[in-house]
């Protein structure tokens, strides 16, 4: 019962929704459109989860007084300043200059966009260490990045090749190698959406 | 151990200085850099230019700040140009860190072209599983976003009499850096046949060709290079300038060129020394 | 000029761009050892980047989605509302299977859509795009014959079930080529965005240090702050 009947309801919905796509009845429309509506419902409740998550782990850190829980408070302190003054003010708070907003631009949108901006280093660093060509196939894959990367310098009389080159490469090998790989995404998903509705794959509803 | 062992077994740190330190001397001494604009982000633009005045286009942008180096240049360009040529924006967002980076370009360019919220755009806002939103938007806006972003009921707003879903505005240009764009791919152009151009970021560009081939896309904005084509484009249409220093793709394309150099030598100078140390080996 | 084009930083500015500069510098510090001042700028990240959305899941989705259609008497949205607290059971082993209804309903609603989409869009259109005119005659011609083969060596490449021998290995063979080339450039366009990144970070300090410039040129030289 715990598990047969959430079981059917994914079966039961999940055949409706196949359905009414190639079925342009009025009735299917406004149960779709119902059911599109419900389901951001129940979305907004379910991201609250992951925020309940974050700040539990970060209390106990504080509680427990594990090694580094001081940064707990400081992660701690973040959250709950930010829920003031995005939720005190109302929802003048989400325009542009009000404390929120300023909090958004120049603490989250700074520290998020510089650790990735890091990765340019790392990148930097795998490509000096790691990138060899050590067999045909990896040859390939180096020469076309570097094509692929002088795009972007200058090379005088050269550019005009390389620039053709690039979109070359691009629109034909790419883009062939590419679409092979999205065929097999839809294969891989239309695959595994079947065998959730046929109740093959189940590992989604966890266990007892 | 040789030289050469020496040099592959530098500390990484070294790396970074030299990277570091390039990045900075560009900065300091920035140089012009030519482009080439390539047919797909052309594509976007000239789309754009196509629209008549009070013509609506809609625009999802779905990114947060990690991305915000190659996507808010597109955003930025592509808002002034179309507000300078009276073309309503219908806007959203589908990324849980993004809402304020679309309230950062049209607080700041409605500004510039006394565009009123409401009459000349709207702000839908923010709404989980993009999926199922971006379903819900084909059938009516209203159905995900019964207010926009600043609370307004939408069917209080002048510019939303007439629009119900994506056969009411002429394209969507879908500014992304994550699984979103697959979203507008499958269920806005897959299920409603709106037409969709997206830009992406640089990672996630070549992996969108074979969308643009079949004509599922109509255009293709690639990272920070394919922003920096547009802010060409759109410099040359008078939509942005230098002076108001409008333009910060380009601004950052001297550093691309010169770090772009730097990676190459470290590689050349790595398989140098890779080939080096194999032949060395198999002497002895 | 400004970050704002067009006009020189007030106090205000200055001040909110100086703590913007100080956390990217915490950050960037990271990149000669993990340190207290990176560890503080990530902890805070954290919080905030929680704090933030919490307000965006309020405003954007709790008030116009379920609290305005009550208050207006739409007494229906109290059934996703309690579909919803439904999936909060989950943080309790007693009760965790009642959020298997919630989740029920929406990877049904998911999977009934992706079937006929993912077919569409990713296989079908695909594969009739592939379907290309060929011939010699002219350039474009002649690459829809590299595209065909590069799609089809390509799949043939994944098709495991069958030994990689003879003929169809030959075609494998070709086909990894193909993906080869397809990874080069994303590892190509790769280094590009990372390297985006970086730019932008190092153009905005170095920007925020020419206003800084200004800005105590003209508060030393005129005693004036610039509000």
């Amino acid at each position: 019962m715990r598990k047969t009947l959430p079981f059917a309801l994914v079966t039961g919905v999940g055949f409706f929704m196949l359905v009414q796509y190639f079925i342009p009845r009025e009735e299917f429309e406004i149960v779709y459109e119902w059911s599109l509506d419900w389901i951001i419902v129940i979305g907004c409740f379910a991201m609250l989860l992951g925020l309940w998550s974050l700040t539990m782990a970060s209390v106990h850190k504080v509680q427990r007084k594990t090694p580094g829980w001081g940064y707990s408070i400081i992660t701690l302190a973040g959250l709950f300043f930010m829920l003031f003054v995005g939720l005190y003010p109302g929802q003048a708070s989400l325009v542009r200059g009000s404390i929120f907003m300023l909090l958004f631009e120049y603490i989250y949108i700074p520290i998020q966009a510089t650790m990735f901006s890091l990765l340019a280093f790392y990148i930097a660093s795998a490509a000096y260490r790691a990138f060899r060509a050590r067999t045909v196939l990896a040859t390939i894959l180096l020469l076309s990045a570097v094509i692929i990367m002088l795009r972007l310098i200058p090379l005088g009389p050269l550019s005009a090749i390389n620039q053709w080159l690039a979109n070359f490469i691009l629109t034909v090998p790419n883009m062939a190698a590419k679409r092979a790989f999205w065929i097999g995404v839809g294969l891989g998903a239309t695959a595994t959406a079947l065998k959730i509705m046929l109740g093959i794959e189940r590992t989604y509803m966890g266990r007892d | 151990m040789n030289f050469y062992e020496q040099i592959m077994n530098l500390d990484r740190r070294w790396v970074y200085l030299v990277i570091g330190l390039v990045v900075v001397i560009t900065a300091i001494f920035p140089f012009d850099v030519p482009l080439y604009v390539t047919p797909e982000v052309r594509s976007v633009y000239d789309y754009v230019e196509s629209l008549n005045p009070g013509e609506v286009l809609m625009i999802g942008v779905d990114y947060a700040p990690e991305a915000m180096a190659e996507l808010h240049p597109m955003s930025y360009a592509i808002t002034r140009q179309c507000f300078k040529r009276d073309i309503k924006l219908l806007l959203c967002c589908l990324h849980q860190n993004g809402p304020g980076m679309v309230e950062q370009v049209i607080s700041q360019v409605s500004k510039e072209y006394n565009k009123v919220n409401g009459v000349d755009y709207v702000y839908l806002g923010y709404k989980p599983y993009p999926s199922i939103t971006i379903l819900a938007m084909g059938q009516n806006f209203r159905i995900p976003f019964p207010e926009d972003y600043y609370g307004t009921p939408l069917d209080s707003l002048p510019m939303m009499g007439g629009i119900t879903n994506y056969d009411n505005v002429k394209a969507i240009l879908n500014i992304s850096a994550g699984s979103a764009t697959e979203y507008w791919i499958n269920y806005a152009n897959g299920r409603y046949n709106a037409m969709l151009a997206i830009g992406v970021t640089g990672v996630m560009t070549s992996d969108y060709y074979p969308f643009l081939q079949s004509g599922q896309i109509f255009g293709l904005i690639g990272g920070m290079k394919g922003a920096a084509e547009y802010e060409h484009l759109a410099e040359k249409g008078g939509y942005i300038s230098r002076e108001k220093d409008q333009l910060s793709a380009y601004k950052s394309m001297p550093i691309q060129t010169t770090t772009h150099v730097v990676v190459i030598l470290f590689i050349v100078i790595g398989n140098i020394g890779f080939f080096l140390s194999k032949r060395k080996k198999s002497r002895i | 000029m400004s970050l704002e084009e067009g006009k020189i930083m007030g106090t205000e500015e200055i001040i909110w761009n100086a703590v913007a500069t100080f956390l990217t510098l915490c950050i960037f510090t990271f990149l000669y050892k993990d340190n207290p001042f990176y560890k503080f700028a990530e902890h805070l990240v954290v919080g905030v980047s929680a704090g933030y959305f919490a307000v965006i899941l309020y405003y954007n989705g709790f008030v116009p989605k379920l609290i305005t259609p009550l208050r207006q008497g739409e007494w229906v949205y109290i059934i996703p509302a309690i579909l919803g607290l439904m999936i909060w059971t989950r943080f309790s082993k007693k009760w965790s299977w009642i959020s298997r209804f919630s989740l029920a309903f929406y990877i049904g609603s998911g999977t009934g859509f992706a079937i006929p989409l993912y077919m569409q869009n990713y296989v079908i259109r695909q594969l009739s795009s592939t379907m290309l005119p060929v011939g010699f005659t002219t350039w474009a011609l002649f690459t829809n014959i590299l595209i065909i083969i590069g799609v089809l060596s390509a799949l043939i490449y994944f098709f495991f079930s069958k030994e990689h021998t003879g003929f169809f290995g030959g075609t494998a063979k070709v086909g990894i080529w193909t993906l080869m080339v397809g990874f080069g450039t994303g590892f190509g366009l790769t280094v590009m965005g990372r390297v985006s990144l970086l730019a932008e970070r190092v153009v905005f300090l170095r920007e925020y240090f020419i206003e800084l410039k200004y800005y105590l040129y003209i508060l030393f030289k005129y005693g004036l702050p610039l509000s």
